[in-house]
């Protein structure tokens, strides 16, 4: 294990109930890499992710973060973890400042405020700090669970299927902000069903198929189509 | 250790101080853990004071209650002050359960759940903070109805004795049913089985809270009352410990 | 060696299962001796007299269904605590089986206090404060029963099960003197009704001999359901760790 891998996940095996879900990952994501984690639905990806952030345990396997193990240093790990989920993971009858004035307090960040204000610029919600999330569109909601992710400046972030819903303005404004992270020295997984999205915007993509890692492609050379033939093949649908 | 926050930027045009590095305060400390636990009862208590739903709930149901109560025991009981007691700490209880159902039900609902534990917090200051603002809901409530039942039972409830079991017992009841909410939060049928788990392990509090109510609108001496709040004073201490002390257990595999 | 041959030779685990038969069969010839001597060698109490006179005998069962009432708060509680430090499922089953057996004893005792209620006291309900206790651990334990069946998860459903059980035991004894203070200040309604009198009869020898043999009686009983009961659990818990593995 060499230690520009900041995300390493090795032999990782979780099932629910009489399931199996995953059956031995590995998988490494260097500093300053972008990986896309691709898969049919139920596949894993959610699963995968929030067992790197430590939000569920693996049934065997080990996950480290920047050479450290989570199972032993979870809680202080957490600090430098960053997630973006389908579910908003925000307080809607709070605004936007408040919601991030709450998270700041749970990240012990010195200086809130200039840093949910750069943060809040960053994805164009500054105008709309005061109003309730509850009165946002699905973008500003997803702009702002990525302000929420950022604002503790995390090493890692893992992105799972953040594009899901966003219109067109929106989802560039997404491709932006990942490629500056990503560029930025940080570990990035995210997980996408767009394939085209995936090798715009990914170093390299993962294929996730039957509990296991079936593929893995830098993105170089890769464009849409071919994508969608290597999908085809490792796994059936698109 | 290679994890620190990224300390450099790529020159780039546009917002790009996004990117700045964020300095944190890592250290641990008595006074951080109490700045979290604030944090977390200052959010709870804003955002229903935005969405105005749970406390409504409680308050409407407790009064309806105290009502029907009255209403049910004037037809049948000669001197209805003699239930009242009773009647409080039931309604009491049986309201409370509506909130406590939302104390960790809606953050599971919302998904924010996941935003909590994802936190570099010991889990027990969310424990703490909920017990908080679950008490100032709950104490908001019995202002409305403790009232009520002076008036329609007239009975006269506003000794400090009886206050100070009220607030005891309360505390009692929101520290073991914060623990109980966040077991059932993601059970199936979460509502009702909060209720079935809860009320049993009430009943020390329950009979003490009835217990002193009634001994001092009887007039009794405080030496004959003090024993209830003893009852309330050892409950609480026992298991608000044992609930900060387990409560880490709950979220093990999530 | 056929998969059969080698189940068989698991389960006839040569001392155990002799110890567990002979255990059977010791709970059995107790359980006769108490019948017959609940109904036949007790002598009935001379101070009463009729009905109540009858009813009285209700009272050994009564003691010995508490008894297996009270067994079963003990092994759960200790097996809740020793489950949450080791994490070994034995005692998490070891927990759920003296809760289900401690429920039907449990249950046994309230019945058995309400028949002998209505011709002792004229009341069917007495909130004496055993009684009460007696009710409220039943509840808890069906609390318990209900809670566990909800969670899919197999250590899940053993971590939230001990930890539920260790609030719900915790409180007992509490319930138990709030229970008692409040009789003590409650105002008699019920003529004839002293809660602390037990019904008033003097114990004489046989009675005190049957009193003896249901104790004995109701370990017995108590020990053979929940270590057959567990056994149940575990083989269960282990055809499910199979199907897994199959898939």
């Amino acid at each position: 294990m060499t230690d520009t891998a900041l995300i390493s996940v090795h032999n990782l095996h979780k099932r629910f109930g009489r399931k199996p879900v995953l059956r031995g990952i590995d998988l490494d994501v260097a500093q300053g890499e972008v990986v896309a984690l691709l898969g049919a639905n139920g596949a894993g990806k959610t699963t995968l992710m929030r067992m790197i952030c430590g939000l569920a345990k693996p049934d065997r396997g080990e996950i480290t973060l920047g050479g450290v193990s989570l199972r032993r240093a979870g809680r202080e790990l957490r600090r430098y973890i960053g997630l973006v989920t389908h579910a908003p993971l925000l307080y809607d009858s709070l605004s936007a400042q408040e919601n991030l004035h709450f998270f700041a307090a749970l990240y012990d960040l010195d200086q809130p405020e200039d840093r949910i204000e750069s943060v809040l610029r960053a994805v164009e919600l500054w105008a709309r700090r005061r109003d309730p999330v509850r009165t946002y569109s699905r973008g500003m909601i997803q702009r702002l669970a990525i302000a929420r992710a950022v604002l503790h400046s995390p090493p890692v972030l893992l992105l799972d299927e953040p594009d899901t819903g966003l219109d067109q303005s929106s989802s560039q404004m997404l491709h932006d902000l990942i490629r500056r992270l990503g560029a930025s020295n940080r570990a990035i997984l995210l997980s996408t069903h767009n394939l085209d999205r995936a090798v715009e915007w990914a170093d390299s993509v993962c294929l996730l198929g039957n509990g296991k890692i079936v593929r893995r492609e830098p993105t170089g050379q890769l464009n849409g189509d071919r994508l969608r033939q290597i999908y085809a093949e490792a796994d059936g649908t698109p | 250790m290679t994890l620190t926050a990224p300390s450099h930027n790529p020159p780039l045009s546009g917002p790009q101080t996004d990117l700045q590095p964020v300095s944190m305060r890592t250290e641990g400390g008595l006074r951080a853990y109490l700045r979290k636990v604030v944090a977390i009862a200052a959010k709870d208590l804003r955002a229903e004071a935005r969405a105005k739903e749970n406390l409504s709930a409680m308050i409407a149901f407790s009064v309806l209650a105290v009502v029907v109560f009255g209403l049910a025991f004037d037809l049948r009981v000669p001197r209805a002050d003699m239930v009242a007691p009773g009647v409080l700490w039931v309604v009491v209880l049986f309201a409370g359960v509506l909130g406590l159902n939302r104390v960790f039900g809606a953050e599971v609902d919302r998904g924010s759940l996941s935003a909590l534990l994802l936190a570099p917090i010991d889990r027990s200051a969310i424990y703490f903070g909920k017990v908080i603002a679950q008490m100032a809901f709950m104490l908001t409530m019995e202002a409305f109805v403790v009232p009520i039942v002076l008036v329609i039972f007239d009975v006269n409830l506003f000794s400090p004795w009886i206050l100070a079991g009220l607030f005891l017992g309360t505390l009692g009841y929101v520290s073991v049913g914060t623990l109980f909410a966040a077991l059932t939060a993601s059970t199936r049928a979460r509502e009702t089985m909060l209720p079935i788990l809860l009320l049993p392990v009430m009943v020390p509090i329950f009979v003490a809270g009835v217990g002193l109510t009634a001994n001092i609108l009887d007039g009794r001496e405080v030496a004959e009352f003090g024993r209830w709040f003893l009852i309330l004073a050892v409950y609480d201490l026992v298991f608000i410990t044992i609930a900060f002390l387990i409560f880490d257990l709950i979220w093990e595999d999530a | 060696m056929t998969t059969a041959a080698m189940t068989r030779r698991r389960t006839a685990t040569g001392g155990w299962e002799v110890a567990l038969l002979a255990l059977n069969v010791a709970t059995v010839i107790a359980m006769a001796a108490l019948v017959w001597a609940s109904l036949l060698y007790a002598r009935p109490a001379i101070n009463l007299s009729g009905d109540e006179q009858t009813a009285q005998r209700i009272f050994y069962l009564h003691m010995g269904c508490n008894i297996g009432a009270l067994a079963g708060f003990i092994v759960s509680l200790t097996g809740s605590i020793i489950y949450l430090l080791t994490r070994n499922l034995d005692w998490d089953r070891a927990t759920q089986a003296s809760i289900e057996v401690g429920t039907i004893c449990g249950l046994g005792t309230i019945v058995t206090g309400i028949f002998w209620a209505k011709p002792t006291w004229n009341t069917y309900w007495t909130w004496d404060p055993r009684l009460t206790t007696a009710t409220i651990t039943v509840l808890l334990y069906i609390a318990y029963l209900l809670f566990r069946n909800g969670i899919d998860n197999r250590r899940t459903r053993a971590r939230f099960g001990s930890i539920y059980a260790l609030f719900a035991f915790l409180s007992l004894p509490l319930t138990y003197y709030s229970a008692r203070w409040f009789r003590s200040i409650h105002p008699v309604v019920f003529s004839g009704d002293n809660p602390e009198a037990q019904g008033g009869f003097a114990l004489g020898a046989t009675m005190t001999q049957t009193l003896f043999i249901a104790a004995i009686a109701f370990s017995l009983l108590f020990s053979s359901l929940m270590i057959l009961r567990w056994r149940i659990l575990r083989l269960e818990d282990r055809a499910a760790e199979l199907r897994e593995e199959i898939e």
